[in-house]
């Protein structure tokens, strides 16, 4: 199953390489992985998306919250969540086609950034379902470029004890 | 006042209560030993660096307090990842100083730069990289502090340069809070009662105890709870000495190598009571029929040891002596159970176990017996020495048949099996012990791994005794290719050994060579009694095995016996 965990840990340099060596090293797989700061500056959040059975997903959250650097470890699969991902893309567009790209990026209320005359870039929040629909709709159009973040995820604000 | 950043490390040091460093020095830690003659420290050179982490490892071991050593950057803190993955394994409290390039250099594939800190990532506890001189001080309270609480387990600090040579005001922090590192001690009172509830109903139960026992001190509640209760004990290689093995509840070790009455309890008991260990593979066999009877009961200070390798019933993340204690309180208040007469008959049965298939060897043959010099240094020493090993069939006898009655007496390299372990690890257990026997069980090929360190044994005056179980081989391996691959010897034979006892003189040590089994018992003791570093060459039976054996991957009652 796929889980979404919350990490939360120290910012300071060689944290990121604890946490991806842990998964690298015991044979975890990381799915999508998102960090940066929080409003407390010396605290950033990482976002991990992964898959195990329910053992695995233990041992990942427990090894996680054994790092002396991981302040807490949150399995948002078992709370009420939002989840977001952002995508940015190029979508190759004609004269002929822009209108109807343009129409697709509205239903979807996606945003456009930036147009040229072959191109638009597109930008794209939502959820991974949400984000492979649209994918699914612009493909024929050819998209030249694509960027996509790792999931975000919100329960309430995590806060320290 | 200010100091540099190397006397504040010293400084540090001896706030931290540290008498011995095991070092050896090199440009980017000369600032360190520039300044080490002005304080009371005993600084061991040893001859290289993996030494002296095996030695700080056996200092620690069997001291109970934090070894520390201090060596340079580059190939200095490369020689000691092996010694740092061994005490990673077995959960041994080291700190670990490496010199590191300047700050301004980092990165920039300086003259013996080395990412240490990026290395030793995955086999330490913790580890740190020191940017600032003032943050210096907090950083070595922390890591002794990570080194020695919870789970204890090796720190590395890596110090660059010119923080060495920075200066800063020195005050060292009495206390220390860590927002993410709270060890948790006290055990669940719900699952305890749990436990209660299923030792209360067993009629099988049995007590499985690994190296937390020891390193919680948990040895003596262990050894109480064991016999108030009337409950057989077995132990894992690192559990060895946390329960007196001259007690009749003592069934010997259990696993790979373990007694016919220990592996047969396991699979008969119909409550396991794990303490302080982790049931590693070698412990289990095949996991799937381990225990395959019992509920068990999982105490253990580190949450992920639990449910890692076997599904618990009831899981107690708490420090192994304060569970026990916690547990023995609440059992001992029963009115309604007699313990005296509860698991008699599984007494009987486990009885017979052991004295159908007790450790034993063929006794005839032209050549000595491994075993039977393990034996005599038992009857030698009647148990009160501290034993260290290398690794292989030296290491399994040693654990067989000599009897542990005391913790920190069996000092052995149990999750990694480091050969070259036991050597250093006995010059460290003997400069925590001036007034002990310490003595290396060792195997032809082990002490070749770090036989250099007989010049540190020397120098300090050492009396540690080698008694090298020399067969000619790779003895361990070859016995798998013996039973598991047609006898290919490949690469096993150890067809050169140097002359041991010429090796001995030429380092300022005394050399012993028996071949006769009359010899055994005279020049042991002459060994054992003396003053002085000494290696014994003992011409042992080239192609005994280790008894009993379980397959790799087979169950534990799936046993060859002698
Ligand atoms: C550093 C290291 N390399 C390789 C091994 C694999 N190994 C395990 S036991 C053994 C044989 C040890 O030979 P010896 O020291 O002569 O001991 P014996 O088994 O003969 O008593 C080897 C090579 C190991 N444990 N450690
Ligand atoms: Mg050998």
């Amino acid at each position: 199953m796929r889980h979404v965990l919350s990490v939360l840990v120290e910012n300071e340099a060689g944290v990121l390489s604890r946490v991806a060596g842990l998964f690298s090293g015991r044979g975890f797989n990381i799915e999508s992985l998102n960090v940066a700061p929080t409003l407390e500056p010396d605290v950033s959040l990482m976002t991990i998306t992964t898959r195990g059975d329910e053992q695995i997903i233990e041992q990942i959250v427990k090894q996680l919250r054994k790092l002396i650097t991981v302040i807490k470890v949150v399995d948002l699969s078992y709370e009420q969540v939002v989840e977001r991902e952002m995508v940015l893309m190029k979508v190759n567009t004609t004269d002929n086609t822009r209108a109807e790209v343009l129409r697709i990026v509205d239903i979807f209320r996606c945003k456009v950034i930036d147009v040229s005359l072959t191109d638009l870039t597109i930008e794209v929040t939502g959820t991974q379902s949400k984000i492979k629909a649209i994918i699914n709709l612009l493909q024929r159009f050819g998209i030249k470029e694509f960027v996509r973040s790792g999931t975000v995820a919100i329960k309430r604000t995590m806060q320290l004890d | 006042m200010e100091l540099t950043g190397a006397q504040i490390l010293l400084e540090s040091l001896k706030k931290e209560g540290v008498k011995y460093i095991f070092g050896f020095p090199g440009g980017a830690v000369i600032d360190i030993y520039h300044y080490l003659p002005e304080y009371d420290f005993e600084h061991i050179l040893v001859r290289h660096e993996q030494g002296a982490v095996h030695a700080a490892d056996g200092y620690a071991r069997s001291s109970g307090k934090v070894g520390v050593c201090l060596v340079t950057s580059g190939p200095g803190a490369t020689n000691t990842v092996t010694g740092i993955a061994t005490a990673y394994m077995d959960s041994i409290p080291l700190v670990v100083f490496t010199g590191q390039v300047p700050t301004a250099l980092i990165g920039n594939d300086a003259f013996q730069e080395v990412d240490i800190v990026g290395i030793t990532r995955p086999c330490t506890k913790h580890n740190f990289l020191v940017k600032d001189v003032k943050e210096l001080a907090l950083t070595i309270k922390k890591a002794f502090h990570i080194a020695r609480t919870g789970r204890p387990g090796p720190v590395l600090v890596d110090l660059p340069k010119d923080v060495m040579q920075a200066k800063a005001e020195f005050s060292y922090p009495d206390k220390i809070y860590l927002r993410s590192y709270n060890p948790h001690y006290e055990p669940n009172k719900k699952q305890i009662k749990r436990a209660i509830n299923l030792l209360c109903k067993s009629s099988r139960p049995l007590i499985y105890a690994g190296g937390g026992v020891i390193s919680s001190k948990a040895n003596e509640i262990l050894t109480t709870f064991a016999r108030t209760f009337r409950i057989p004990v077995t132990t894992t290689l690192m559990g060895l000495g946390a329960f007196p093995a001259d007690d009749e509840l003592w069934l010997g070790m259990l696993g790979m190598h373990g007694t016919y009455a220990a592996n047969m309890s396991v699979n008969n008991a119909d409550v396991l009571i794990s303490v302080g260990a982790r049931f590693d593979d070698r412990v289990t066999g095949k996991i799937s029929t381990f225990a395959p009877r019992a509920k068990i009961i999982h105490i253990d200070i580190d949450p992920t040891s639990i449910r890692k390798n076997v599904q618990v019933d009831v899981p107690l993340v708490a420090d192994c002596k304060l569970a026990l204690e916690n547990l023995f309180n609440f059992l001992v208040d029963m009115d309604d159970v007699n313990w005296e007469t509860k698991h008699v008959e599984w007494l009987e049965i486990v009885k017979e176990w052991k004295n159908k298939h007790p450790l034993r060897y063929e006794k005839s043959g032209t050549y000595i017996k491994p075993q039977f010099v393990i034996e005599k240094i038992y009857d030698l020493t009647k148990g009160e020495a501290i034993i260290t090993t290398e690794v292989g069939q030296n290491q399994m006898w040693a654990a067989q048949f000599y009897n542990y009655k005391y913790p920190r007496t069996f000092i052995s390299s149990g999750g990694l099996g480091t050969m070259g372990y036991g050597f250093p690890a006995a010059i460290g257990a003997q400069i925590a012990n001036p007034d002990k026997l310490v003595i290396d069980i060792a195997g032809d090929g082990s002490i070749q791994m770090n036989i250099q360190e007989l010049a540190t044994a020397v120098s300090y005056n050492l009396p540690v005794k080698i008694i090298i179980l020399n067969n000619g081989y790779l003895g361990m391996v070859r016995q798998w290719q013996e039973l598991f691959y047609n006898k290919n010897y490949c690469a096993t034979v150890l067809q050169k050994n140097p002359n041991f006892v010429a090796l001995a003189k030429a380092y300022g040590a005394e050399g012993f060579r028996i071949d006769k089994q009359e010899d055994v018992e005279p020049v042991l003791k002459q060994a054992l009694f003396s003053k002085n570093t000494c290696v014994v060459d003992v011409i042992v039976e080239p192609e005994e095995n280790v008894y009993p054996m379980v397959p790799a991957g087979a169950s534990l009652t799936e046993m060859l016996l002698v």
